[in-house]
């Protein structure tokens, strides 16, 4: 691989611990978002439409089916002789073999693989936001600063500001100081980790950082110690739709984004697409006594129920008689008739019987996981079966793979969870 | 399975389909929502194990091609073996325009040749059904025939209808006794599905004969004159199976979409349709929605009433539209308050505001590719 000015290292490792369920056994850059994407989709799709061909994929946690779904690249027209994506998973040395311990030494243990490409410089992603941004233009700005490093950030309310990693700049946009989740902030410059480094400086305080005892961090230790030395360090300003979507609260309401009239964040836009792999079924049906209003509906759905509010992805099944509203149901998932979904999200391959309530009653937060599920919306887990005549309530967590028998009680009253193997909470 | 090898005849212009074949080829036609009329034949074959793939076109084939492209999509771009397209040429004398499927062949014997596999599939381009050839072929070898013809009793066909295919005779043991093609009075339902299979060296054989004898038409010149030289045979088919020949045909099988069952014996069982993919966004329904028994592809936007209609790619509906019985096909506006019924709207066209379009249902209007009414 040669003559690449930048190449992208897009940081997939991360587990996602607070959507619950939806990450137990997939990375969150590999959760289903948006009808028919991947949350990662949006990282690789900016990338390709930003002019960078060539991209490392860093994974770790349960890594199966975001290479899965990565491949060699086909939907991002990554598959390049020159360039492409590679995944770069943890592995074996020759003296002693490690995962990775930090973002920033997720990128130390394969200095190898930027070396050997050996570009200007690198962009660091993290593949759990959904946005659409150029970071050529981002890279222009970079250039015209002559900085070290460019972090792009984004204005967040003042009362939000301390959940964030602060940036205080001169007028200009130059970095004088950096504040990691301040009491206090004297910001509302967020950053939201992405990160342009010339790579000659990056690999020089990379180098430095894996001998000392640090977290290994991006945010933590590698920005400051950068900014303590003194280092060209440059704020680039992004106006636009950006979501962390870290909890099943944020997941939910950004999905909802997308089936407002206008939408904030608009994937109807021909110039800059966002790819996926497609998946292979025919057009979606409405049925006679079918209704859709105010959602969005994937190809290979079958719907004789009325949907409201939802969003719905390839292959779902929606019987006469039913009522989705509010909802999130993910691929291949199946509801039967005279059913009624309220505020929930389906994952894959769920299937629901017939007269089915889910999501009703008092929203009670849930007993096991309150800081998880604490938003009124319950979660059915993949491949997760719930039987005939069920009633789900509110902050419920019905567990990847619970099938009929495990669940304990037809009524399964709010903040309760239901567990493989037939342990209910 | 390695033995057998597809040939697609993607077949010429239909004057009974009047301005949706003017542009493209007959194979090229959109038809569900998403597909075009190839994507069955081949996928047909892919999903038998062919992984040789020749496609014989002529008339206007930009749009096929396009469709097509390295055939990426059906998992028919290999190092070896895959998708081959063959548009005519002009070599020396003799050669350019097909004078019909028999000489289109014939001018790309070389692949015929080049290929090694026992068998060859001929298949039209320009029909919608899901079949496996491989029982088809094990018929063939079991009845020990030299050319097995796949037919279907079309039972559910007009007798105008039978008259656009060739009609059957089969005795006791399957062997065929007389075929007409295209008869005016046709006798009897069994119509052949323009499929056929046979060895691939007798192939190539029969089609240097009958060129040589100046004859280049692969039913007519080939088959029908064979008739009681060569052991034909026919094997039967049961399932679902609509050739689109004509404007009423194609608007028929459009609107057969909308039945679950003939959807899911398409779709669902016994391996996928594949189509080219356009990586649009899942379909939008805004609150004014008001869809009943259609078929909505992606990238679609939907803010009227939609009633027993096929809405392809990338459609957009506005407010107080009302489409009936009605085909749109990709990327094609629907303004404000306009009323289809019995249409069909070709690709990338714009319906003006409050426009009133009307046809009957073995009548539809069309409305040409990129007209804006």
């Amino acid at each position: 691989m040669e003559g690449k000015e930048i190449i992208a290292l897009l940081l997939a490792g991360g587990q996602g611990s607070r959507l619950g369920t939806l990450t137990k056994t997939i990375a969150k850059p590999a959760v289903l978002y948006g009808g028919k994407y991947r949350i990662i989709d949006f990282s690789l799709s900016n990338c390709i439409n930003s002019g960078i061909d060539t991209v490392g994929v860093l994974t770790q946690y349960q890594p199966l089916k975001l290479n899965t779904h990565i491949g060699i690249g086909k939907p991002w027209d990554l598959d390049r002789i020159n360039g492409g994506v590679t995944i770069l998973s943890p592995y074996l040395k020759a003296e002693n073999g490690e995962w990775y311990t930090g973002t920033a030494n997720a990128v130390y243990q394969n200095l190898h693989y930027v070396d050997k490409i050996s570009p200007e410089y690198v962009v660091i992603l993290s593949g759990d936001h959904i946005y659409k941004m150029d970071y050529s233009m981002m890279l222009d700005f970079h250039k015209k600063n002559n900085a070290d490093a460019t972090i792009s950030v984004i204005q967040v309310p003042w009362e939000e500001a301390s959940r964030f990693g602060l940036m205080n700049t001169d007028e200009a946009g130059k970095i004088f100081e950096f504040e990691e989740k301040p009491k206090n902030p004297r910001s509302n410059l967020a950053s939201m980790g992405v990160y342009i480094f010339t790579w000659k400086v990056l690999r020089e305080y990379l180098e430095r950082d894996s001998n000392m005892k640090t977290d290994h961090d991006f945010g933590k230790n590698i920005i400051p110690m950068m900014l303590n030395e003194g280092r060209s360090m440059w704020a680039y300003r992004f106006n636009g739709y950006w979501k962390d979507v870290g909890t099943i609260q944020a997941f939910w309401e950004s999905n909802m984004d997308l089936i407002k009239r206008v939408p904030e964040f608009n994937l109807f836009d021909p110039a800059w697409k966002i790819y996926t792999t497609n998946p292979v079924k025919p057009a979606h049906y409405i049925g006679p006594n079918g209704s859709v209003k105010k959602s969005i509906i994937a190809e290979g759905c079958m719907i004789y129920g009325e949907v409201k509010n939802s969003v719905i992805f390839p292959g779902v099944y929606i019987g006469e008689g039913t009522v989705v509203e509010d909802s999130i149901i993910m691929s291949n998932s199946r509801v039967e008739s005279n059913c009624h979904i309220l505020q929930s999200i389906l994952s894959e391959k769920v299937r629901v019987g017939n007269n089915v309530k889910i999501g009703i009653g008092e929203a009670v937060i849930n007993e096991l996981k309150p800081s998880i599920y604490d938003s009124g919306i319950t979660v059915v887990g993949e491949e997760a079966k719930v039987p005939d005549h069920c009633v789900i309530g509110k902050n419920v967590c019905i567990d990847i793979g619970a099938s009929c028998e495990d669940f304990c009680s037809l009524e399964v009253p709010s903040g309760k969870s239901v567990f493989k193997g037939g342990v209910c909470e | 399975m390695k033995s057998i090898m597809g040939l697609i005849l993607s077949g010429g212009r239909n004057a009974k389909l009047k301005e949706l074949s003017e542009i493209r080829s007959v194979a090229a036609l959109p038809v569900g929502g998403k597909y075009r009329a190839i994507d069955f034949s081949l996928s047909n074959m892919v999903n038998s194990g062919i992984t040789n793939v020749g496609i014989l076109t002529q008339y206007s084939f930009r749009s096929l091609m396009d469709h097509l492209g390295s055939g990426k999509e059906w998992d028919l771009d290999r190092r070896y073996d895959g998708l081959f397209i063959f548009p005519p040429y002009l070599a020396g004398e003799g050669s350019g325009w097909y004078r019909g499927t028999a000489d289109a062949m014939y001018n790309n014997l070389t692949f015929l040749k080049r290929s090694n596999e026992e068998y060859v599939v001929i298949t039209t381009g320009n029909c919608v059904y899901k079949m496996s050839f491989n029982d088809a072929l094990s018929y063939h070898i079991d009845k020990n025939a030299d050319i097995t013809v796949i037919y279907r009793e079309m039972n559910d066909f007009s007798q105008e209808d039978l008259s656009l295919l060739g009609i059957m005779e089969l005795d006791a043991d399957g062997r065929v006794t007389d075929l007409q093609e295209k008869p005016l009075n046709p006798k009897g339902n069994i119509g052949s599905m323009g499929i056929y299979i046979m060895k691939r060296t007798l192939l190539i054989s029969l089609i240097q004969e009958s060129v040589a004898h100046g004859n280049y038409d692969l039913v007519k010149d080939i088959l029908i004159k064979n008739l009681n030289t060569l052991k034909i045979y026919g094997y039967r088919f049961d399932g679902y199976w609509r050739c689109l020949s004509s404007i009423q045909l194609y608007y028929q099988c459009n609107m057969e979409f909308l039945n679950p069952d003939i959807c899911n014996t398409l779709f669902m069982d016994g391996g996928k349709i594949f189509t080219k993919v356009k990586d649009e966004p899942p379909a939008k329904y805004n609150e004014e929605a008001d869809v009943k028994n259609s078929i909505i592809a992606d990238g679609c936007i939907i803010e009227g009433t939609v009633i027993n209609s096929v809405l392809f790619r990338g459609v957009t509906v506005k407010k107080g539209v009302v489409i009936k019985n009605s085909i749109v096909m990709q990327d094609t506006m629907i303004e404000e308050d306009v009323k289809l019924e019995h249409v069909i709207v070709d690709k990338d066209s714009v319906i003006t505001c409050g426009k009133e379009l009307k046809g009957e249902a073995n009548w539809p209007v069309i409305v040409g590719k990129g007209t804006v009414v």
